[in-house]
């Protein structure tokens, strides 16, 4: 049975029928996504004054995320008009790109998780607040009083098993790359001209001078914990889109020797898609990144 | 007919990217030179101005990329339904503002 309206218009809708479902799917997703642009404004404008940080981004690489979607967004419509103008192996070209842009922008937005994710305020018992990147953790073996050297944080305490015995571990100290501020209010802009100011250098912390020590991933704040769900939730679309653009790229152009024109609106309903996940980065970058 | 149903020229197509790209790569300046500028009234004035660039940045994907200014009737009728609902709901995130729960911190 032959699938009706893949190729010509319905003549009620004037659209042929994947097109019609590609424009409501993204009405829906501008609401899911309208919803958590919803969620931010509320929890910014009912953070208490000087609590909403600024400069926790980096605006270099939100910058050069945003010229790669952008980039995408060109190389999606050019690979739509090669099939246009049956230009199959232009198409093949053009949508190479975009896959190699959609990737580079995941390794870019993984490095960015990955920074946050080793970034940590750790509030002293004298009061002040140590910041910065963790580099190492010194852990002494409770039984035989050996220290061990680990470059990922693991809690105040872990245990591991080794040729059948159970070694217990006890957090030493903590070297991070990071400065001491007095109060928690100097780390909420880093814009600022003190904020500038501050010399960076590798600190050694006792763990018995650690009263808290968390990192800047979702639960560390509102404005990380917004972040993350944004910025997650768009980088699955990106993944999402990408497997189907590789899709159409790869097994799934074999139906251009069969039916170029229902190929081509495919290639044209998927671009739809990359165009509105290039279009709500628009508004996360300036959102997210430089207010 | 909508624009993605006329014949295609490429080379106009990269013309009109190649206009696109450059007008994103001043959009983009602009909200970063406009994010660093010191123009006073705090935050507020600074980010009305870059979401307003940023709309000019959307206007171009939306219109030229997506074909959304010369598309079909029944596309722009699902779109004026998600501006509507869309609308409503920044117009209750706004009006929820300053409706703090009785008891809570008001500031």
């Amino acid at each position: 049975m032959e699938i009706p309206y893949t190729v010509k218009n319905r003549p009620d809708t004037g659209l042929y029928n994947a097109k019609l479902g590609i424009w409501l799917f993204l009405a829906s997703e501008v609401m899911l996504f309208g919803g958590l642009f919803s969620a931010y404004i509320l929890l910014r404008v009912g953070a208490p004054a000087g609590e909403w940080p600024h400069g926790w981004l980096d605006v270099r690489l939100g910058t050069v995320n945003t010229l790669l979607l952008a980039l995408s967004a060109i190389t999606t419509l050019l690979a739509w008009a090669s099939c246009k103008v049956r230009e199959f192996g232009k198409f093949k070209f053009f949508h190479a790109c975009t896959i190699l842009l959609a990737l580079t922008f995941l390794g870019i937005k993984s490095y960015e998780y990955h920074d946050k994710w080793i970034h940590y305020e750790i509030q002293l018992n004298n009061g002040k607040i140590a910041d910065g990147h963790f580099e190492s953790a010194v852990y002494v073996n409770q039984a035989s009083k050996q220290e061990v050297e680990e470059h990922s944080y693991r809690g105040n305490s872990f245990s591991q098993v080794a040729g059948g015995t159970t070694n217990n571990y006890q957090l030493a100290s903590v070297t991070i790359h990071g400065h001491v501020v007095e109060k928690h209010e100097e780390l909420m802009d880093l814009r600022s001209e003190e904020a500038k100011k501050a010399v960076h250098k590798e600190l050694t912390i006792a763990a018995t001078d650690i009263k808290k020590m968390e990192n800047y991933g979702p639960r560390h704040n509102t404005f990380t914990a917004i972040y993350f769900t944004l910025t997650g939730l768009h980088a699955l679309h990106i993944f999402g889109g990408t497997l189907v653009i590789f899709y159409l790229w790869g097994p799934g152009s074999k139906m251009w020797k069969t039916d170029p024109e229902r190929f081509t609106n495919r290639i044209e309903v998927s671009g739809l898609f990359w165009h509105f996940v290039d279009l709500v980065w628009i508004f996360l970058f300036p959102v997210l990144y430089l207010t | 007919m909508s624009e993605s149903e006329q014949p295609v020229d490429l080379k106009s197509y990269i013309r009109l990217c190649a206009v696109v790209f450059v007008v994103v790569l001043i959009t983009t300046a602009s909200m970063i030179a406009t994010s660093y500028a010191n123009i006073g009234h705090g935050w507020t004035l600074k980010v009305a101005l870059i979401l307003a660039i940023a709309v000019v940045n959307a206007f171009l994907v939306a219109g030229y990329l997506m074909h959304l200014l010369s598309e079909k009737k029944m596309v722009y009728t699902v779109l004026i339904f998600t501006v509507i609902f869309f609308i409503g709901l920044m117009g209750l995130t706004m009006f929820a503002m300053n409706d703090f729960p009785p008891g809570t911190a008001t500031h």
